[in-house]
């Protein structure tokens, strides 16, 4: 259970002010309107986002009626089961780490796109496999130096241009690099772009276009990362990013906050992009896998405390 | 801009309703829930929407409808009355020291909401006025901050301080001040590292590099796109190191930025900058009553009626009315209406801003596939074709034959058929034009002359 308690200790924050409202809510004599609507606000406060909490609600309701459920505490254990539907998962979500793979890095600027790429280049350095990270940040002064910190830290092999090169021409020295070094992970940094942004949105098409022309073989994955503390644009974000370049996945940073991440549940809820990675720490081994049990457990329940799960804390 | 604009939300519930003379209970409870869930929808935080929408309600109940308003409307002009005034009604500057003394500024904020940008950002806007700044890097934890403060200073005509290797801030931000001195500087902006406000350890840094030196503005830097969090961060920095105002940043997004509005009613702050963009010139002063706005989905109808004010001549406009109205419209004037169009930012940055854009749009259609269509580059070719005229085909169109559009497409490096494209749509504009008073009148849809 190191995982779950990494993530425990993560959102510990979160939970603590969390924890007492929401106990006090379930531990209420009735269900009520009262009771709907101060669950409401507490979900909309977690930034699940409005649609993905009016479906939870609903679905509690349901619930309720259907099973003739008197008590708030009964209801209790519903509220996960829920939350978890509202999510999405599926079977060939890390298929990329177990083929030879080239992973686009996006997001708007300032979620820890870098950063992301550090630890993931680390991790998979430490399996033991050959990774090349490459800057495509040609844009931001001194991203490439950024990189270039971490790939010498993890002894990943890395891809550079000048600033203000065209930032395709590094993928493309970076997938030919891959290809005939045999690298089995290939992780190419991109430069934050909003999502409004046109021009910058079609140089990640053209990038996608590289990829795809110089090294057809190659599995390929793109993640899209997204600040933990981002509100409901982050919606928004991989919505359009997802039409640009094919989002395969979200990674969501800076979950150590008291932010409480709830956009993972809002954007799975809306456009059923698998949550994959999620960063509960500044360390090299804080970057997780994410599993929405998991989450929704660390979100939702009190350490020590007995739930329908079973699972307590270590 | 996907969400539908609250404006046209609003005109949904009233469709049923009758105009009144007074806003009644009925009108004001039902207004009211599309309003918490726009706010919601924006980011604002859930507690500030209760609260506003209370106060709103009280207002609100009992006041009369203005002429030529519905009520959907007036509870809208209300609604945006009181944002406003929420907001802080006044645009606030930053404050200076009198005469000689230098003016220290400290930015603060979580990883990524763009510090190390927004403190070379507002020494630019700064050096435009005449003012050399200090930029002193503090980061001492991200790779390659150093770097980045330093190169970005370049840019900006700023001068740059940091010691490679020094993990003690406050030997820095000590060093700097005869640095200062020595360099002549005006003011110095200490760029901090990115934390966590439940870090303490961290916390502690700004409050030595405080007690260490006088600061006299303390800018906490708040990312437009953060959610529900924003009022924790804002309430924490200001209750552990006290803040003096807030810098708004990533508002070049589409993000609604109710984060704004959670800052601001909880730390009481002003907003002093709002980042527009990537360059390091796009800093702007904050306007309440546009934020607003924004806030609300009602487009940024302010700016951008003052932007075209700023950039078009009013004579040249009157003449172009003319003009239109006698369907006398050549491709000099195309050309002249494509160059203001540029001046106000283009085609896609002048719709982003008008109200109620959602509603114009097919079923379907999103705002990103309405600026496909008139993408700015598209426009660019265009411009290509019609100066690939001569002057007598321009103010005469119907002369151009086969062997002239040849020509023409030769020298705009197009083909043919986009010659011939661009001249049925300008026939066809031209007869829209003339019947443009009708038009008007009807709120038809009508598709861009392009």
């Amino acid at each position: 259970m190191a995982l779950f308690s990494k993530l425990f200790a993560g959102l510990s924050k979160t939970r603590a002010q969390f924890d007492d409202e929401l106990a006090e809510i379930f531990a209420r004599d009735e269900i009520d309107d009262d009771f709907y609507d101060d669950l409401e606000e507490l979900l909309i406060l977690a930034d699940i986002g409005v649609k993905a909490t009016e479906n939870i609600i609903d679905g509690l309701r349901e619930d309720a009626k259907k099973l003739r459920i008197k008590s708030p505490n009964e209801l209790g254990s519903h509220l996960a089961l829920k939350v978890k539907d509202q999510m999405a998962t599926c079977e060939a979500d890390y298929e990329f780490e177990n083929r030879k793979s080239v992973v686009l890095v996006v997001g708007v600027n300032g979620v820890g796109k870098t950063t992301t790429i550090g630890k993931l280049a680390a991790k998979y350095r430490a399996d033991g496999k050959k990774v090349i990270v490459a800057a495509a940040d040609t844009f931001r002064a001194a991203a490439q130096d950024q990189l270039s910190v971490w790939a010498e830290r993890s002894g990943a092999y890395l891809i550079t241009g000048k600033d203000g090169q065209d930032p395709s021409s590094v993928v493309y020295d970076a997938v030919n690099a891959a290809r005939s070094r045999d690298t089995d992970i290939c992780l190419i940094d991109t430069a934050g772009r909003l999502n409004n942004k046109k021009n910058l949105m079609e140089e990640l098409k053209k990038m996608n276009r590289i990829i795809e022309r110089e090294y057809p073989d190659a599995y390929k994955e793109t993640l899209i990362v997204l600040d933990g503390a981002t509100g409901q644009n982050a919606v928004n974000q991989a919505r359009e990013f997802k039409d640009a370049t094919d989002v395969s996945g979200i990674v969501i940073t800076k979950l150590d906050g008291s932010a409480k991440g709830g956009i993972a549940i809002a954007i799975q809820s809306e456009l059923s992009i698998p949550v994959k990675f999620v960063g509960v720490g500044e360390g090299v081994d804080d970057l997780q896998k994410f599993d929405a049990d998991t989450y929704v457990r660390a979100l939702f329940y009190r350490e020590g405390a007995d739930d329908d799960a079973g699972e307590t804390e270590e | 801009m996907a969400f539908e604009s609250l404006t046209d939300k609003l005109q949904n519930v009233f469709k049923n309703l009758r105009s009144k003379g007074r806003l009644t209970e009925a009108d004001v409870k039902a207004s009211l829930k599309e309003v918490k869930m726009a706010l919601l929808e924006a980011d604002v935080n859930f507690k500030v929407v209760k609260q506003f929408v209370k106060s709103v309600e009280e207002r609100a109940v009992g006041a009369d409808v203005l002429n030529g308003l519905n009520p959907g409307q007036m509870v809208i002009k209300i609604v945006n009355e009181e944002m406003t005034s929420l907001m802080g009604s006044e645009v606030t500057e930053l404050e200076f020291q009198p005469g000689q003394a230098k003016t220290v500024i400290m930015m603060c904020g979580l990883q990524g909401s763009g510090k190390t940008t927004s403190a070379a950002k507002i020494a630019g806007k700064l050096f435009r006025k005449g003012k050399k700044s200090l930029l002193v890097a503090c980061d001492v934890y991200r790779p390659a901050a150093y770097e980045q403060l330093k190169i970005n200073a370049e840019k900006v005509g700023a001068d740059f301080f940091g010691i490679e290797g020094e993990n003690d801030v406050v030997k820095i931000v000590k060093a700097a001040m005869d640095e200062a001195v020595s360099k002549n500087d005006n003011v110095i902006i200490i760029d901090t590292a990115g934390r966590l406000q439940i870090d303490d350890v961290l916390m502690e840094e700004l409050v030595h590099i405080k007690e260490a030196v006088t600061v006299h503005q303390t800018l906490l830097v708040v990312d437009a796109m953060t959610g529900q969090e924003a009022v924790n961060v804002a309430d924490t920095f200001n209750e552990k190191i006290g803040i003096d105002g807030v810098v708004l940043s990533k508002m070049d997004g589409d993000a609604r930025g109710g984060a704004a509005l959670s800052v601001k009613s909880v730390t009481g702050k002003p907003i002093l900058f709002v980042g527009m963009g990537e360059k390091l010139t796009d800093m702007d002063q904050f306007y309440p009553d546009r934020m607003a706005s924004r806030i609300l989905g009602m487009g940024d109808v302010l700016s951008l009626i003052e932007k075209a004010g700023e950039q078009i001549d009013e004579k040249k406009e009157k003449e172009m009315s003319a003009k239109l109205k006698k369907g006398k419209f050549d491709f000099e004037d195309y050309l002249e209406s494509m160059n203001q169009m540029k001046k106000m930012g283009g085609l896609a940055s002048v719709m982003s801003m008008l109200p109620g854009m959602g509603g114009m749009l097919p079923k379907g259609a999103n705002m990103a596939d309405l600026t496909d269509q008139i993408d700015d580059k598209k426009m660019a070719r265009t411009e290509a074709i019609v100066l690939s005229m001569t002057k007598q085909e321009r103010q005469n169109p119907d002369i151009l034959n086969p062997s002239r559009k040849h020509r023409i497409a030769k020298g705009a490096g197009v083909d043919i058929a986009e010659v011939n494209r661009l001249i049925k749509q300008f026939t066809q504009a031209q007869k829209m034009m003339k019947q443009m008073p009708q038009l008007m009148g009807k709120r038809g849809r009508f598709k861009l002359p392009f």
